[in-house]
């Protein structure tokens, strides 16, 4: 046994393999508590949906086609603060007051590795809410916005805004100190959800420039907007590889400061 | 004492630490300040200090979890600092509060830990049903730990740190808050990892555990090793060494010169009055543990007679001896019976390794 212990212990590491159980844990950990993941991630799109794309139009409050330009928001939305909240709140209990995360911490893979898994993580819970979102939004509007031959520009949208938000909540979970994670929610959720173009399309702002600019520092502009394009080409929209390109310099620029700040926590 | 075998030239020491020091920002001292110390394989090596002592900041280092100011630490060879994964291959970390992942059962925490460290799933499956079985935890398996006991929780993590079969194993306080039952569960677990050849290193300020577990102990304060030795040659440093406490039955009015006499035993340095509720020793020699510790012999009634005023109960004393206590026994005795008075309670008391610690580092809280 000295042996096969020696000789196992002297391969190198497979980092790869490293990665996959981790991510295997938090995936087994979701698939249990499915019906609540998919609660959690459903009911405020649902509701957003359902008042502003039928109610208020059924009241005749909103012009017709306006819950079609709200849809891709919505979806984007979703796919965004999916990810944002599948790391940051739980990143915040695991380091200070379960310390849950200590065991991944001390496997042997770089400290990184771990924050990227955390990040990838999030994107796959993030995706599912997304895809989901279609079902929903076709039983809530009776239809919805669907271009097949645009399906790639649409995958692309959905994999980088996943990953971005991924590492937003990343950011967002190892800078805030641990006391502060109520308030972080309110002062950061609050207005990102709300100047990320998704119930108004990015063009349609020039009436209000002021706004159109504050919306452009918000990485979730770029996801809704460019699943808008993919969804609806004719439809207002900001230019698609612009909307492609701030959402990669995002998804890059988060990711440094998230995996920086996931290692400033974690190694002392 | 285990006979050290003299060990080939050639073999790696499992731990080795060079003038570590850390400083963090923003503090005026360092936390660790020059500490350098080598553990032997298969050594259990005790870290002692009070908190704040740099224990944790030491072992934070050698378990990839610190990065140092200056200095070194590698782990069977492997430099903490250039090749952390290689080094956290090497080791297994039980903290002193439950880390245990709450969202998984007991069984699939040791699966996932070993998974972690790249152990094949046949190999973990075995190797989780096997020390599963090992640490009793048969009918808990598969609950969720959220519930467990404290005990059971330090059971599964211990379990969980020997998954990937480490070479070295630190033990944070491993002990703190268990039950008397629990508390001789973990170290008849580290006796017997002890004796299948893991290196420890245990911190912990129960001087108790440090003596019945240690070979070697290390007394840390203020980010410096003050002292480090067996744990009988530390307590042979101590000033004053062996006491014998005495409960005569006498009248009043001959206690002065009993005392006197006491004192003239040649062998006796000092003698000091000791009332039964006053506890432990005074300065220097050792808090409550010490007469538990070195104290009554086993059979001794744990309590004593009933509490009484000084002036009417026995006169207690605590004669400070600068010889084997034993030997002052019969001399004692015979200067009792010589002022018939009537010897009730004797007891031989050595110092311990608290009173040590508290010689080094005083006896200010923190």
């Amino acid at each position: 046994m000295a042996v096969a212990v020696a000789s196992e212990r002297n391969a190198p590491v497979n980092y790869l393999a490293v990665f996959g159980a981790i991510l295997n844990r938090d995936i087994t950990v979701t698939i249990r508590e499915f019906p609540a993941f998919l609660a959690q991630v459903i009911l405020q799109p649902l509701f957003m949906l359902f008042v502003f794309g039928r109610v208020l139009a059924d009241l005749g409050f909103t012009r017709a086609g306006y819950a079609a330009q709200l849809f891709p928001g919505i979806v984007a939305l979703t796919v965004a603060i999916t990810a944002v909240q599948a790391v940051a709140f739980p990143l915040v209990i695991e380091f200070s007051f379960t310390k849950e995360i200590e065991d991944r911490l001390l496997a042997p893979i770089p400290t990184s590795l771990v924050a990227l898994e955390k990040i990838v993580f999030a994107a796959i819970r993030a995706l599912i809410a997304g895809v989901v979102m279609f079902p929903v939004g076709y039983l809530v509007l009776g239809s919805v916005p669907f271009d097949l031959g645009r399906l790639p520009l649409l995958v692309f949208f959905f994999v980088v805004g996943s990953l971005a938000g991924g590492a937003l909540g990343l950011t967002l979970g190892t800078l805030t100190p641990p006391n502060r994670i109520n308030i972080m929610f309110a002062i950061v959720l609050t207005p990102i959800i709300f100047t990320g173009c998704t119930q108004y399309p990015w063009p349609s702002l020039s009436r209000l420039p002021w706004f159109q600019v504050v919306t452009l520092f918000n990485p979730i502009t770029y996801v809704s907007e460019g699943i808008r394009s993919s969804l609806i080409p004719h439809g207002p929209h900001m230019t698609t590889w612009i909307a492609a390109l701030m959402l990669t310099v995002a998804l890059v620029g988060f990711s440094y400061v998230g995996v920086t700040g996931f290692r400033r926590r974690a190694i002392d | 004492m285990k006979a050290t075998t003299p060990e080939p030239a050639a073999e790696i020491s499992p731990v080795t630490v060079e003038n570590l020091v850390k400083r963090y920002p923003k503090r005026p001292v360092n936390a660790v300040d020059g500490v350098s110390f080598e553990v032997r394989r298969g050594e259990v090596f005790g870290l002692l200090g009070p908190n704040g002592a740099g224990k944790t900041t030491t072992v934070g280092v050698l378990t990839t979890r610190v990065k140092p100011t200056s200095g070194r630490g590698t782990i069977a060879g492997i430099d903490v600092t250039h090749d952390p994964v290689g080094a956290r291959r090497r080791l297994g970390v039980v903290p002193q509060r439950s880390n245990l992942d709450r969202s998984l059962s007991a069984r699939q925490n040791l699966l996932f830990h070993a998974a972690y460290h790249g152990i094949p799933a046949d190999e973990r499956r075995r190797r989780a049903q096997a020390v599963i079985e090992q640490f009793g935890l048969a009918d808990r398996a598969d609950d969720k730990v959220d519930f467990f006991s404290g005990g059971q929780a330090q059971r599964i993590m211990i379990a969980r740190a020997l998954m990937h079969e480490p070479d070295v194993l630190f033990l944070d306080e491993p002990t703190t808050g268990l039950d008397p039952q629990a508390r001789l569960f973990v170290w008849d677990r580290i006796r017997e990892l002890r004796g299948r050849g893991v290196t420890m290193i245990l911190t912990t300020h129960d001087m108790d555990e440090a003596t019945q577990l240690c070979e070697r102990v290390g007394i840390m304060d203020h980010g410096k090793i003050l002292a480090m030795d067996t744990p009988e040659a530390l307590t042979a440093t101590v000033p004053g060494k062996n006491t014998l406490e005495v409960g005569i039955k006498t009248n009043q009015a001959d206690r002065e010169k009993l005392v006197a006499a006491l004192g003239a035993i040649a062998g006796v340095e000092k003698i000091e009055r000791v009332t039964k509720d006053q506890g432990g020793p005074p300065a220097g020699m050792g808090g409550p543990w010490a007469a538990m510790m070195g104290g009554p012999p086993r059979g001794a009634p744990p309590q004593g007679p009933p509490p009484q005023p000084d002036s009417s109960g026995p006169l207690r004393l605590r004669l400070y001896v600068t010889v084997e206590a034993p030997l002052i026994v019969a001399p004692v005795a015979r200067v009792v019976t010589e002022a018939q008075a009537e010897l009730q309670e004797l007891a031989i008391g050595k110092p311990s390794l608290e009173d040590v610690f508290i010689h080094l580092t005083g006896r200010a809280l923190r």
